[in-house]
């Protein structure tokens, strides 16, 4: 990916140049449309949004729609706020991301330096299984949940991200240490070094950027789900869920800002994450799974 | 001594094995073990609870009998079509600009790419609200001095699903224009520059030689996003819930409200199997070809 700074040597002429911004600049006005809908209706009083106009500033600026969402609005039938629920999320989060991280490190470690026969048919078998449909494990799962007595709990979430998050992981970390020299493993294992031995001390600390890309991915994927977080989070949903109701919400007013100011909540971690690490996310995407 | 050395050997030799075993236990119960389940319910009789009564194909007909279903297909066919052709238009159109040498590249990729890392629910919750006739775009263009201007399609029965293309296309087209752009600096200049000394205009560079070149990107393109398509759940769910009445019912809605809702789990074990299908069908031939390749 270094070769992002090489430009193509295509020259074009003044008005075609002109017209490209302007399309460029078109478009960029078309993607930020909706989250300067968001950030500015958050901050007006309800009745600004129903008797005056979405593009227009506040007159009157507000921080209520933001402490309604997070502490005291309506969600199903309890006025607790999105406050819960991002707890749920965050428990939810950091162990299903942690757990599919370090063992799809693990996997792609076997699958690359330690083959064996039929290891490509156990990596298809695991790569097919990240673009299944997920509908199709739906009732299954819920039968297995409540076999185990995790259904509708915080580990039950877990358990169900992380077995669909390891082939992606998996995915990441083999395509990451195919391109590692196999030669170093071997005068390792000559040495008598032992298979976490190499993996603590050889495979580990050049693994930063591939973990970066497997934390973020789960981490998104994770957090912004929602059709497992509905069929499976009972009385621990996640965040997406509790959006959802809120938004839905048929009873009452419709309280716009506060909708707003939920939806930036529920984003905010993924959006932070993005424009912390969003281009390592990207070169890794595009060196990873996706052959560009 | 001995004995302890060939133990310790052969512990070497089984560790890498056990060390995957798990995992890919875990995909074989809860991935294909699972599939099987389905599958076999889709044949079944289930209706709130799953239950072993063998119906044959009978939910599979009584499926495709539904006047819902149909409207499912029927819509994820064009959802899926619009969704897939805009994007790749839009995401390569972007990938192209962005590659002339532009000031600003640095600050304009960033803003394209941002609406990949929000949800679907989130996404869905800022399109209603600003394509809301009462609140939104209509109203904007009405107190702007544009009073004869009428946008109520999501309102609309026979366009509310555009409404879900529009938010959809915002949300991952940036994505895709990221997957070409790294097409696009991967191509060598020096190709260019000789179809340049050959006398070829910008218009033939791209679409002789530029845009052949960039076939991977085109197909990871289209696996990614008709694998988005039909997976299409939360967005439906948020955006328009489906509606008005039926308008927007997709396959992933179909599926959830028959299984869960209306507790006909026969038929929606059916509706899942059909919806595996359709993605095997496009993933199966990709992955193997990748798979072939990197051997």
């Amino acid at each position: 990916m270094s070769a992002v700074t090489q430009d193509t040597a295509v020259s074009t002429g003044r008005i075609t140049r002109a017209f490209i911004y302007l399309v460029l600049i078109l478009f960029a006005l078309f993607y930020l449309l909706p989250l300067y809908v968001m950030g500015v209706n958050s901050l007006k009083p309800l009745q600004e949004i129903t008797g005056g106009n979405m593009m227009a500033l506040p007159s009157e600026w507000t921080l209520d729609p933001w402490r309604s969402a997070w502490s005291t609005a309506q969600i199903g039938v309890e006025p607790t706020g999105l406050k819960p629920y991002f707890l749920n999320s965050i428990l939810m989060v950091v162990p299903a991301v942690a757990i599919s991280t370090i063992i799809g490190a693990l996997n792609g470690y076997v699958l690359t330096k330690w083959r064996f026969r039929g290891d490509t048919w156990v990596f298809g078998l695991m790569l097919f299984s990240c673009f299944i449909p997920f509908q199709i494990v739906l009732i299954p799962m819920a039968v297995v949940l409540g076999k185990l007595g995790l259904a509708g709990t915080v580990p039950g979430l877990i358990l169900v991200h992380v077995v669909y998050g390891i082939g992606f992981t998996t995915l990441y970390f083999r395509n990451y240490y195919a391109s590692f020299p196999t030669e170093l493993v071997r005068a390792a294992m000559i040495d008598g070094a032992g298979f976490f031995r190499i993996f603590w001390r050889i495979l580990l600390p050049v693994s930063g950027p591939i973990a970066v890309v497997s934390v973020i991915w789960q981490f998104t994927n994770i957090w912004n789900d929602f059709l497992f977080g509905v069929s499976f989070g009972g009385t621990s949903q996640p965040m997406t869920v509790a959006l959802n109701n809120l938004v839905q919400s048929s009873t009452g007013v419709k309280e716009y800002n506060v909708h707003f100011a939920g939806a930036i909540l529920a984003a905010l971690p993924t959006l932070l994450v993005y424009i912390v690490a969003g281009r390592y996310f990207v070169r890794g995407l595009m060196a990873g799974s996706v052959k560009g | 001594m001995a004995t302890k050395a060939d133990f310790r050997t052969t512990l070497q030799d089984w560790l890498p094995k056990l060390v995957l075993a798990p995992s890919f236990a875990v995909t074989l119960l809860f991935v294909y073990g699972f599939i099987l389940f389905t599958v076999v319910l889709s044949f079944t009789g289930s209706k709130m609870l799953p239950k072993f009564t063998w119906v044959g194909f009978e939910n599979y007909e009584k499926l495709f009998a539904l006047p819902a279903w149909s409207t499912a297909i029927v819509n994820i066919a064009i959802f899926a079509t619009l969704y897939i052709t805009i994007c790749t238009l839009i995401g390569l159109m972007l990938a192209i600009f962005l590659d002339q040498k532009i000031r600003g590249e640095g600050v304009l990729r960033p803003i394209y790419l941002y609406p990949m890392a929000l949800s679907f629910i989130v996404t869905g919750t800022a399109w209603k609200w600003f394509l809301d006739p009462g609140i939104g775009l209509e109203r904007i263009m009405h107190q702007w001095g544009w009073e004869s201007f009428s946008f109520t399609w999501i309102k609309d029965g026979e366009m509310a699903l555009y409404t879900i293309v529009i938010a959809a296309v915002w949300q991952t087209s940036g994505f895709v224009m990221a997957m070409f752009l790294a097409g696009l600096r991967g191509i060598d200049n020096e190709i260019l520059k000789a179809a340049q000394i050959d006398g070829a205009s910008n218009w033939q560079l791209y679409r002789r030689i530029v845009i052949p070149l960039l076939r991977p990107a085109f197909l990871s393109a289209f696996v990614i996003l008709s694998h988005l398509a039909i997976k299409s759940y939360d967005l439906v769910i948020a955006l328009t819930g489906g509606g008005p009445g039926r308008a927007t019912e997709m396959p992933a809605t179909f599926m959830y409200s028959y299984t869960f809702t209306r507790n006909q789990m026969g038929i929606g074990a059916s509706s899942a199997v059909i919806m595996l299908m359709t993605i095997a069908a496009i993933m199966v031939p990709y992955l193997y070809a990748e798979l072939k390749e990197k051997k």
